[in-house]
């Protein structure tokens, strides 16, 4: 009938994502009055500051139509390492964040080179490589935390210096949103979860890439450790456990496809605060925690169902 | 002739999408025992007819009746009830199960508690026997089969469930010649014995061969019904384009030039020893039996499988390259044989497929120029007429004919100076083939070296130069254009 109704009902389907959050939002803003304090939304930003990059890096995984589960071992590798260095080794805490990142490059690029040129599946290659991760950050810090001196690497969280977590978490989400739309990167990636075979035919050196995507999601993942270590001032192998699902879940509530090719960066950052929102909210009201996983499986579940039904509109 | 009994009668049948009209008062009158063809380009409405008799769709107006009785048929298992079976071009086969467990696949244990093994490959054996296929072991896996026996299993697996009205949807398409004859046999014997068969196919050879009557979609409507023997494919066409066959293939006005590729005993794998040449201008074809090695020698050439020995010289100049990358980089190109497995990013943007293989045309530092890149995109695709909306929709919401151009496309926009096609105008329908056809000339008036792989013997013969044969991995002998003629050509393919 009326053109506009259509439209309305396509731009709820189109934009689900934003409309859970801004609904969110909303409904957190009625439920606590502290939601809204400087100091709860301070709180959050920091708080997913280390996730979001993990975020990113996995999104580009999930676009070439793999899967990264090793994230969240790697954030226990990149916390405990860095602690380590700092603590143990007085290594300057700068050095000691691209070490930690180095070493989570280097694990991406062995879960990528399995996956590229063993042809191991995303899934399995990953798998392996979250469990060595974990048990050489267990290894480092022999099982217990790593506490840190107020003035090393908590200073990267400090309100002195201008959040400098916050400013490169920042610098990080508009490097991917660039390198998404306006680079041939960023074009290959997304092509490569499309039709690998098609992209190779192209002319393009498909392998180079799969591991690049791996490697990133690695490096990023250190650096989300090293985030959460700054945060507590203690490096801990035991940190992160299931963070690669919240990662996969903020990818998927943000629209992207497990089957790859499709997917935002901009719209996964909208999944990942979809769930810090619930986490948040129902802290601030002393819910416990498990009905809390209950409520985020069922926002995954209407994310993906209003998907489905772009998908069968296409 | 009496013509009050029918087997299958769908009368008037109408059907939208959306605000797009389909079907548009429809009908189709299959006598029992008879081979049906159905023809039409791609579009004309062929499958969502078909899709409305097997239940997969539901009319919005028309009957059907089966036997002379209306039935409803709202949902698959409907049509499956009254004995309607489709067989698609991709089987609903579970690779990993035996023929026997295909076959009866909805019946295993024929309602008791446990199956009865022995008798469920018994009568696996008996079905394969009856259609003269009893040298297929009942306990292989379906996966290991070829397609031909795949689709012998999955015909097996309808009979089962006593189909009356069988409908084959281009069933040949990925067959060989025997493989072809082999299901032609088959066909022929389910007529006698009484099944209706409704058939589908591009090829109108196979339709002249099997049919008794033929009827044409066209944009959705019914043109008509004809006898077979009373028609020719002349006639058949114009009634299914409005045009003339000669049309078909397009007139060409190319000056042959240099020597652009030379390949001098190329080894790769199956291909053995392989030698030609083609010039700037020239079409190139390359015929012979699916699996001779064609395809096989090209994707070695361009760098996609590994060559064994060799020398090719490209432009003058030994070249090696080891991966595709390398051949585009000197302006070789190859479109590949299966369009959607190797050819498209189906779920991408038009924008995005054209420009994968000459992203550095469009990109400075690795950043892309939007602006250029939809400029670039258009004018491309107006050089070689396609049709589409917006350059931001998915290839996949193209026809056939279309996507395979957006495909070709991507060669054209890489400014390739020799490009290899493989199987160019698989399943694009009549029309569309031609349009393919001009592109193809255009592109040799412009002194790009072509090569064609094709099976189909009329565009390897209406459309090439010179044409060489292989047979298991070899060349086995080389038509020059004033020889070219079916015989010649399938003397080499089957080295008789």
């Amino acid at each position: 009938m009326s053109k506009k109704k259509v439209n309305i009902k396509e731009i709820l389907i189109q934009y689900n994502a934003y409309i859970i959050f801004v609904a969110l939002f909303v409904i957190c803003a009625i439920l606590s009055d502290r939601f809204l304090s400087l100091m709860n939304i301070r709180n959050i930003a920091l708080q997913q500051a280390g996730p979001i990059c993990v975020v990113l890096g996995m999104l580009f995984v999930i676009l070439t139509g793999g899967i990264d589960l090793s994230v969240g071992s790697v954030m226990a590798l990149g916390s405990s390492l860095s602690a380590y260095l700092i603590v143990f080794k007085s290594v300057p805490f700068q050095l000691a964040i691209v070490v930690a990142m180095f070493v989570g490059l280097v694990a991406g690029t062995v879960t990528g080179t399995l996956v590229a040129y063993a042809k191991f599946q995303g899934f399995v290659a990953s798998l392996a490589m979250m469990t060595i991760a974990r048990g050489a950050a267990l290894v480092i810090t022999n099982g217990s935390p790593i506490k840190m001196e107020a003035d090393t690497l908590s200073l990267i969280v400090k309100k002195e210096y201008g959040y400098p977590i916050l400013i490169i978490t920042f610098a990080i989400i508009v490097i991917f949103c660039i390198i998404q739309r306006n680079t041939a990167y960023g074009r290959i990636v997304i092509a490569l979860g499309s039709n690998i075979e098609a992209v190779e035919l192209a002319g393009i050196r498909v392998k180079k890439y799969l591991v690049s995507v791996y490697a990133i999601s690695g490096m990023l993942a250190a650096l989300g450790g090293v985030f959460i270590a700054a945060r507590a001032s203690t490096g801990s192998g035991v940190i992160s456990e299931g963070q690669e699902l919240d990662a996969i879940a903020a990818c998927v509530i943000g629209g992207a496809s497990l089957a790859g090719g499709k997917g935002d960066v901009f719209r996964a950052i909208i999944g990942a605060f979809i769930l810090a929102l619930i986490s948040n909210i129902m802290n601030l009201m002393a819910v416990p925690a498990y009905p809390q996983d209950i409520i985020k499986g069922i926002i995954i579940i209407i994310a993906v169902l209003l998907q489905l039904v772009t998908d069968r509109k296409e | 002739m009496q013509n009050s009994e029918y087997r299958l009668e769908m009368r008037n049948i109408t059907k939208h999408f959306g605000g797009v009209k389909a079907l548009t008062d429809v009908s189709l009158k299959v006598e029992p025992g008879e081979i049906h063809a159905l023809i039409g380009e791609n579009g004309a409405g062929k499958s969502t007819l078909m899709k409305i008799l097997s239940g997969a769709y539901v009319r919005d107006s028309g009957q059907i009746f089966i036997d002379g009785n209306e039935v409803k048929i709202s949902d698959p298992k409907e049509s499956k009830d009254q004995g309607v079976a489709i067989i698609y071009q991709e089987f609903m086969l579970a690779p990993d199960l035996t023929v026997a467990e295909n076959i009866y696949i909805d019946k295993l244990s024929a309602g008791k508690t446990f199956i009865n093994w022995k008798e469920l490959r018994n009568n696996a054996k008996e079905q394969l026997e009856r259609l003269g296929f009893g040298d297929i072991d009942p306990n292989t896996k379906c996966g290991s089969l070829s397609v031909a026996y795949q689709q012998v299993v999955e015909i097996c697996k309808c009979l089962t469930r006593n189909a009356k009205i069988l409908v084959f949807d281009e069933p040949t398409a990925v067959l060989t010649f025997s493989e072809i004859e082999k299901l032609f046999s088959v066909i022929k014997k389910l007529k006698e014995e009484g099944v209706s068969i409704i058939y589908i196919s591009h090829r109108l050879e196979e339709i002249f061969e099997l049919s008794q009557h033929i009827s044409v979609l066209k944009d959705g409507t019914y043109v008509g019904t004809v006898k077979t023997e009373e028609f020719d494919k002349h006639r058949l066409v114009n009634m299914m384009i409005g045009r003339e066959m000669t049309e078909m293939f397009p007139e060409r006005h190319a000056r042959i030039g240099e020597t652009v590729l030379e390949v001098q005993n190329l080894c790769a794998g199956m291909v053995q020893d392989v030698s030609f040449s083609v010039k700037a201008g020239e079409v190139l074809g390359f015929n012979g039996l699916v699996g001779a090695g064609r395809t096989e020698t090209m994707r070695a050439l361009f760098g996609a499988d590994k060559k064994d020995s060799g020398k090719v010289i490209y432009f003058g100049k030994e070249v090696d390259w080891k991966n595709p990358k390398q051949a585009i980089a000197e302006k070789f190109g190859l479109l590949p044989e299966d369009r959607k497995k190797q050819g498209l990013l189906l779920k991408q943007s038009i924008r995005m497929n054209t420009t994968l293989a000459c992203l550095n045309k469009i990109t400075k530092l690795g950043f892309i120029n939007h602006k250029s890149e939809k400029e670039f995109v258009k004018e491309t695709l107006a050089s070689i007429q396609t049709k589409y909306n917006s350059t931001e929709d998915n290839a996949n919401s193209l026809s056939g004919g279309n996507q395979q151009k957006i495909a070709l496309a991507k060669w054209i926009a890489a400014d390739c100076k020799c490009i290899v096609f493989d199987e160019p105008t698989r399943g694009v329908d009549v029309g569309a083939k031609t349009e393919i056809y001009k592109v193809i000339n255009n592109l040799a008036e412009n002194g790009v070296a072509v090569i064609i792989i094709s099976s189909e013997m009329p565009e390897i013969i209406g459309m090439c130069d010179r044409v060489l044969v292989m047979r298991n991995g070899k060349i086995s002998g080389e038509v020059r254009k004033e020889e070219l003629t079916e015989n010649a050509l399938i003397k080499f393919a089957m080295g008789v």
